[in-house]
């Protein structure tokens, strides 16, 4: 036997034990998460996808169901309510949240209280915030009252079950998660440059505009598009307090599946998870705004 | 700081009062001696709370919901906890595979994730029993176990896993008394997430719940249909008071738990 050893075997003796099949340890963390992920394949993934299939083999293999959208009045009229919602309620949420967000990254002592109020209502179910404000709107409701109370109005105004009423709830629930994003983005701002535009004449509105809001973008562009992905799949805000008329996917969908429509509401959910999906697929191609997405999905 | 010119105080404080002010009227209204929907309440009790807590059609639900809520606890941070400290290893692209497939019904809407539940159980028998809501709301409570633990484990110092191998612990105990104690923290507050996932759920609940397993979300619903009597508003408080002792608490942990690692790391260092 030769005492030289050559540098080739040598390689191929220390990498023999990685590359063989029997090498348990390398198997551990694979079979740590497959009781998780086959868990989740049969009783989510699985049942979701089956569904879905019933958009396109019912009652055979066709493209049928999705041809018909292009005509369908009460599909495409829903679509637009819901879109229309969405952009509505966004951009409420971001008039509404980015002054929030400034005022809990300024705030020192109070930032607590602030953060308080803010998250109190975002651990409370839908289901209850929507009922406040079945509460606050309706005809004998404390905003009809007050309205009454200062001369406005003569007679209660309907405000429930209107559109209105849903967008109010809607920005009302999902205007944390504008905030959250947009003030984690203003954190990381240096006070250094805000302190260098005021030291160089730069008025606050001018430091507000050229500094402030161009660093606080990703902050915007994350909670824009998490507002907006959330707000398209509402169901049990605008059934609550939204007008009978005036349904959005989510609701056309559970209707037609209490119709045991099946081959229309997957067809119909294929479009709304599309829809959600493709948005979502663009914000990751925007720079930073995949990271603040991620920090603010915890 | 001159933010302050530019941004009226009053400005926040006015859409603070709008995120807050909802909550509050609801629980005064929760207080209202009035048999009917009035604010502000003619005078105060505890009538609508002794409603509640007389009622059965209520308080089977509550305990329907916080058992479905406790078994999801359960298997969710089980299952959460040992795929997070797998994930964590695996190669990059069944990493990525893994996460998606966990992490999305947080993206996935609601409707679509219920009708798809509903579609698959139906067919085995499974809509109305309180086993059906356990397994559907596992499925929706282990992305924020997962997303929790993972964040406590990569905030681990390795050189602690590290010095416990070399100084002879087996792999196994350096898991157990290495590993989970640094992120049990993190594990609770998984766990506390999963129980008010589980506890606050409507949509899958509309769907498959059935007559066998109505939760506490679901026959707030059935009642909102019919009236609306403070008696929603006092279980609302109640449950209110519930998720913000439990976010409450979570959120003091994991703020506990930042403080430690720092503590634990610069003292191996």
């Amino acid at each position: 036997m030769s005492e030289v050893v050559q540098p080739a075997s040598l390689a191929l003796a220390v990498s023999r034990p990685k590359t063989s099949p029997f090498d348990w340890r390398r198997a551990v963390p694979l079979l740590l998460a497959a009781p998780l992920l086959i868990y989740m394949l049969v009783f989510y993934a699985l049942p979701v996808v089956a569904m879905l299939l019933r958009s396109v083999n019912d009652p055979t293999w066709t493209l049928s169901h999705y041809a018909t959208l292009l005509d369908d009045v009460v599909f495409q009229k829903t679509f637009w309510i819901t879109i229309n919602t969405s952009v509505t309620v966004t951009l409420g949420c971001l008039i509404l949240g980015y002054p929030v967000a400034m005022g809990l990254v300024r705030a020192k002592s109070m930032a607590p209280f602030i953060l308080v109020v803010i998250l109190l209502p975002f651990w409370t179910s839908v289901l209850v915030r929507s009922y406040a404000w079945m509460v606050l709107l309706g005809r004998h409701g404390l905003v009809n009252e007050a309205l009454l109370a200062l001369g406005m109005i003569d007679r209660p105004i309907r405000i429930l079950n209107t559109p209105l009423a849903t967008q109010i709830a809607m920005i009302h629930i999902l205007l944390p998660y504008m905030i959250l994003p947009i003030a984690n983005a203003l954190r990381q701002i240096d006070p250094s440059l805000i302190r260098a535009a005021s030291g160089l004449g730069s008025t606050p509105f001018m430091t507000f505009r050229q500094v402030i809001l161009p660093l606080s973008m990703s902050g915007v562009a994350a909670g824009t598009l998490l507002t907006f992905v959330l707000a398209l799949g509402f169901y049990i805000t605008p059934a609550m307090v939204g007008g009978p008329r005036d349904i959005t996917l989510s609701m056309l969908i559970a209707q037609q599946v209490d119709q045991l429509n099946w081959a229309y509401a997957a067809t119909l959910s294929a479009v709304l998870l599309a829809t959600a999906l493709a948005i979502l697929a663009v914000a990751r191609k925007l720079p930073g705004v995949g990271n603040a997405f991620r920090t603010s999905m915890r | 700081m001159m933010l302050g010119r530019i941004l009226p105080a009053s400005i926040v404080g006015l859409i603070l009062f709008f995120l807050a002010f909802p909550i509050v009227v609801v629980a005064i209204v929760s207080f209202s001696s009035a048999t009917y929907l009035t604010f502000p309440p003619p005078a105060f009790g505890l009538r609508w709370y002794e409603a509640y807590f007389s009622n059965p059609d209520w308080l089977k639900p509550t305990w329907v919901s916080l058992w479905v809520a406790a078994a999801v606890v359960v298997l969710a941070t089980f299952l959460g906890t040992l795929a997070a400290l797998g994930i964590a290893r695996l190669p990059k692209g069944l990493r990525i595979v893994a996460a998606s497939l966990i992490l999305s019904p947080l993206i996935v809407p609601g409707i679509v994730v219920a009708i798809g539940i509903y579609y698959a159980y139906a067919r085995y028998g499974l809509v109305g029993t309180p086993i059906a809501m356990v397994l559907a709301h596992t499925c929706l409570a282990v992305p924020f176990v997962v997303t929790s633990v993972t964040a406590s484990l990569s905030g681990i110092d390795p050189r602690l896993e590290q010095a416990a191998l070399s100084l002879g612990a087996t792999p196994g105990a350096t898991f157990f008394q290495v590993t989970l104690p640094l992120i049990q923290p993190g594990v609770l507050v998984g766990a506390l997430f999963a129980f008010i996932t589980s506890f606050d759920e409507l949509i899958v609940a509309l769907f498959i719940s059935g007559t066998g397993a109505v939760t506490l979300p679901r026959r707030m619903w059935d009642d909102l249909r019919f009236q609306i009597d403070p008696t929603i508003a006092a279980v609302s408080t109640l449950t209110i008071v519930l998720t913000a002792a439990l976010m409450g608490a979570a959120h003091l942990l994991r703020k506990r738990a930042e403080r430690n690692r720092t503590a634990i790391s610069s003292a191996a260092a």
